[in-house]
């Protein structure tokens, strides 16, 4: 079977078009772009990965969520218009997701890399380092463009979908971790390792976070869920069960967005 | 042409169509008319694939809608609203529905007719971004778009709101011109003369259920009113009164 029909790659290459255009995916861009030049200029290497590792866990989700709210908002008349065509919805669908998710992709492994290859890694480590980062920020784009869909999808009122993207960041990228902490001090008593792994699962922020800091190697960096999966699976493993997990948060809200698009009335 | 059989659609507790079952002959200009939240948008967009109806079903030349999506490439539509990606030029957008047409199964060879944009004082707009034009523009581009590939069925709703006069009269003229050439046609506005202009075929929405469908004369006739307008809410006051 073809991943993308001929219908869907034209869909994608116009959306591409009119995304590529957008004076907020060149920000976006130019944001990281600063922020890695800035932190490559004040440390080294290595410890710019690191801090690179935090503000791409923080903002990837963020402008994942919101632009592709404001993306969908748009895209809904026009919409209208390529369903009056001769496409199937999954067609549709699948070229919007791609459409959106591709260009913001590729202007934060830009922003992200450029720097790196200006001012060099050195440590070939580092480099393998530097590529997991840009892979786990492209899977987050994934997952939370696909949130987005699926916000779009279940909330019908256009202030009430950016509350509900821009709440679900929150909860995903800062307070869902403080959450697992409460919980892990109030049962500090019990064998709670195999809950802490689950929880870890609930939440792709914290996946992408296990899989790097894994990678780095710095445990004293990896919170209370990291810890807790080096101990019980090691490095590579650990790695690999966090992935697979990753790739379910993108393959999950993309099949639950499809299904709502489909039914849907334009 | 179109059949459509039992149509129900609700909205919430709403109920917008209450068993629609109409008939638009081959070769008519169809006008649906009726208040605001008869029906009218949703009949149409029903016929598209666009809303999904509770029940009932609508064959487009035998065509059951909702299994298959070809038998929109035979379709010309013109939305009530025009918007677009905004960063997209017209001709863009034109290249684009262009390319899909010619990407999708079973689509035979396209003629591209572009007489609409010069008639329509279009041509220099073409390269500007679609968010810079005005809402009149934009419509106009909507115009060229539902008309671009000389469709068989055209599906105008409310095709002439916010075109200047000229404009207006270029598009009536089109349609028209598409009548005599024996197209199918379904339009909606609300103003009534203009459609009584255009009309061979009324149907009449209000309240979600079909007060009349038939022949603009028989309309006429059996209301004995002089024109559209007067035999309209002679309806509605009968279906008040009843």
């Amino acid at each position: 079977m073809r991943l993308l029909s001929p219908i869907t790659t034209k869909i994608v290459t116009y959306e591409l078009r009119d995304v590529g255009r957008s004076r907020w995916l060149f920000a976006y861009a130019a944001f990281f772009l600063l922020v890695a030049d800035a932190l490559l200029r004040f440390g080294g290497a290595d410890k710019a990965l690191l801090s690179l590792t935090s503000v791409t866990l923080f903002i990837v989700p963020l402008v994942a969520l919101v632009f592709g709210t404001v993306f969908l908002d748009d895209a809904r008349e026009f919409t209208e218009l390529l369903l009056a065509q001769p496409v199937t919805r999954r067609q549709l669908y699948a070229g919007l997701y791609f459409g959106l998710t591709l260009p913001l992709a590729a202007a934060f492994v830009i922003g992200a890399a450029i720097p790196f290859a200006v001012h060099g890694v050195g440590d070939p480590k580092l480099l393998v380092s530097l590529a997991v980062l840009l892979a786990a920020g492209v899977m987050l784009t994934f997952v939370f463009t696909a949130l987005a869909f699926v916000v779009a999808a279940f909330v019908d009122d256009r202030l009430r979908r950016m509350g509900t993207a821009i709440a679900l960041w929150l909860v995903a990228a800062v307070l869902y971790d403080g959450l697992v902490l409460v919980l892990a001090m109030l049962l500090a008593d019990y064998p709670i390792e195999r809950m802490m792994l689950g929880l870890t699962l609930g939440n792709p922020v914290d996946l992408a976070r296990v899989i790097l800091l894994l990678q780095f190697d710095v445990s004293a960096l990896m919170g209370y869920t990291g810890a807790v999966f080096q101990q019980f699976f090691g490095g590579a493993v650990g790695i690999a069960i966090a992935s697979t997990a990753l790739a379910l948060w993108v393959t999950l809200p993309v099949a639950l967005g499809l299904r709502a698009f489909k039914k849907r009335d334009f | 042409m179109i059949t459509i059989n039992g149509l129900e659609k609700r909205y919430g507790a709403q109920r917008v169509l209450r068993g629609v079952s109409v008939e638009v002959r081959r070769g008519s200009v169809t006008a649906v008319v009726g208040p605001n939240g008869a029906g009218k948008t949703t009949l149409i967009k029903s016929i598209l694939g666009l809303v999904r109806p509770d029940t009932g079903a609508i064959r487009v030349d035998e065509v059951l809608v909702g299994e298959d999506c070809a038998y929109r490439a035979r379709i010309g539509y013109m939305p009530q609203i025009a918007r677009y990606p905004h960063n997209l030029t017209a001709r863009e957008l034109l290249a684009m529905l262009t390319d899909l047409r010619a990407a999708a199964p079973g689509t035979g060879p396209m003629r591209r007719d572009e007489t609409l944009i010069d008639q329509l004082a279009l041509r220099d707009q073409l390269g500007k971004p679609l968010r810079t034009l005005s809402g009149g523009t934009r419509q106009k581009v909507n115009a060229v778009a539902a008309f671009l590939f000389t469709p068989d069925l055209l599906i105008l709703d409310e095709p002439t709101a916010g075109l200047d006069p000229t404009a207006s009269a270029v598009l009536k003229d089109r349609i028209i011109a598409e009548r005599e050439a024996g197209r199918t046609v379904i339009v909606t506005s609300h103003f009534m003369s203009e459609l009584e202009e255009l009309a061979t075929d009324v149907v009449v929405l209000l309240e979600g259920t079909v007060r009349y469908a038939g022949s603009l004369g028989e309309l006429l006739h059996r209301t004995s009113k002089a024109n559209l307008g007067r035999a309209i809410s002679q309806l509605m006051t009968e279906a008040a009164a009843a």
